[in-house]
């Protein structure tokens, strides 16, 4: 048996490398920052002869999403990424992909959203996407993004819904953190190749997706919004045999840290996620016992593991990098109250807004911020 | 929890009547004067909706939409549009 190979890479070759590993048959392509450093490692790898795939250069990102469509809906094991706005314009073929039950996998590269412009992370991107019908993991390390693109596929052609991979823009797409990268042969094991019981196919000619009246649609929508949550076990199941043939853990739907005694809880998803362990650690040394709860899935939101994972009479301090716009406070805030009421009521929730357009979120500003919620009403 | 349901994925395959019995959107019936017909299939040719028998030129009305493209077409006049019930 071969052994694994330790490098140091970026997030974004973590992805690229993912990919490869996956034996992806097609690639669509625009360039978005801080994405584009995807798509210009995998164009190298499809130019040198290192991936045996269709790089699709487009001349935007709805059409990058559309040839994805497409691409999936004749059998290809489909990647491609994006950022931002990039991901805004794709919204209107993001629901054909889950719709026509396509199983797309797709990166995005967290970036704020205009006006004004930033380069910068915050999550307003992939969270502002909720209802498009996607799977959506949020990733805090280099290591993760490259193991969740591989679970993601294997989640993704299970159930026939495309998954969406997050990590921030340059925190976690630019900077070089150790990777291993497992064998071939375990990657092969894991992750067979893409063999859909339906494919367009000119021998065998159907439609996809013709007009339907209301009695024919409606089926559609509702065993989609079923389906979604039967990811859920899915998930887990593709975390836990990950972690039997390479010995790596990220974490299911769920990751924590210190939480078994802790009476607050942080919660946050992707690099601040990361940084937040550190936070805690500092909270510990004061005498506060603090713990993490990160939710690497945030869709299908993990309802009953965060109901039965949170310690009895818990403050949660919901540390939101995005705006629930009409709302005070954040996204992530919200989808908690929504899960814990009526079934935690002694769980107390508070929540900030932080690290917007990527503000830097340093563990003594984190710790500091959590300490501040504490006294609050 | 619930496990994937089966017929989820929205295809269709080509078969007759796929679309539904079209024949009920018609307000103007294509008939068919077969003394005058010469059997040259033009109204065959142009027929969108693949209604008009190639052999005998009769018409399947559960299908047909009445958009009077044959009676147009038709060198002879053979097809005339009349107004249904």
């Amino acid at each position: 048996m071969k052994a694994a190979q330790v490098i140091m890479d970026t997030g974004a070759h973590a992805a690229a490398l993912a990919v490869k590993s996956a034996r992806v048959d097609v690639v669509p392509g625009y360039p978005i920052t801080p994405q584009t450093s995807i798509m210009e490692a995998l164009a190298a790898m499809v130019e040198n002869g290192e991936l045996h795939a269709r790089f699709i250069p487009v001349e935007g990102e709805h059409s990058s999403m559309a040839a994805a469509v497409a691409a999936s809906a004749a059998g290809a094991r489909v990647f491609t990424a994006t950022s931002a706005n990039g991901l805004l314009y794709m919204h209107d073929v993001l629901h054909m992909a889950s719709g026509g039950r396509l199983p797309v996998v797709m990166c995005n590269v967290n970036r704020g959203i205009f006006a004004p412009w930033t380069l910068w992370a915050d999550h307003q991107d992939s969270m502002s996407q909720r209802d498009t019908g996607w799977i959506q993991y949020h990733c805090s390390s280099n290591q993760e993004v490259f193991n969740t693109i591989l679970q993601a596929f294997r989640v993704a052609e299970q159930i026939n819904i495309p998954v969406m991979v997050n990590f921030d823009g340059f925190a976690i797409s630019h900077c070089l953190m150790p990777l291993t990268l497992p064998p071939q042969e375990d990657i092969d094991r894991f992750l067979p190749l893409h063999e859909p019981e339906w494919r367009l196919d000119p021998a065998h000619p159907s439609s996809f997706s013709n007009v339907t009246n209301a009695s024919e649609y409606a089926p559609f929508r509702q065993m989609l919004s079923e389906d979604i949550m039967a990811a859920i076990p899915l998930v887990k199941q593709a975390a836990q045999e990950y972690k039997d043939i390479t010995g790596m853990w990220d974490g299911d739907t769920i990751d924590t840290y210190r939480l078994e005694d802790a009476e607050v809880v942080a919660l946050a998803v992707n690099s601040m996620a990361a940084e937040l362990r550190l936070s805690i650690d500092i909270l510990r040394e004061q005498g506060i016992k603090a713990g993490l709860l990160r939710p690497r899935l945030y869709l299908p939101f993990p309802a009953e593991d965060i109901i039965s994972v949170l310690p009895k009479n818990a403050q949660v301090m919901v540390l939101d990098r995005n705006y629930n716009f009409g709302h005070p406070g954040g996204i992530l805030a919200a989808e908690l109250k929504s899960v814990l009421f009526g079934r935690r009521n002694d769980i107390t929730v508070k929540n900030r807004v932080m690290g917007i357009g990527g503000i830097d979120l340093t563990r003594r500003f984190m710790a500091a911020e959590i300490r501040a919620m504490m006294d609050e009403k | 929890m619930k496990s994937v349901t089966k017929a989820y994925r929205p295809i269709s395959w080509p078969m007759k009547g796929a679309g539904g019995d079209t024949g009920s959107w018609r307000t103007h019936r294509p008939v068919v004067d077969i003394q005058k017909c010469t059997k040259c299939q033009i109204c065959w040719v142009y027929c969108p909706e693949a209604v008009i028998n190639r052999e005998e030129s009769t018409i399947d009305y559960r299908y047909c939409k009445g958009c009077g493209v044959c009676a147009v077409e038709c060198p002879t006049g053979a097809i005339s549009m009349e107004k249904e019930a």
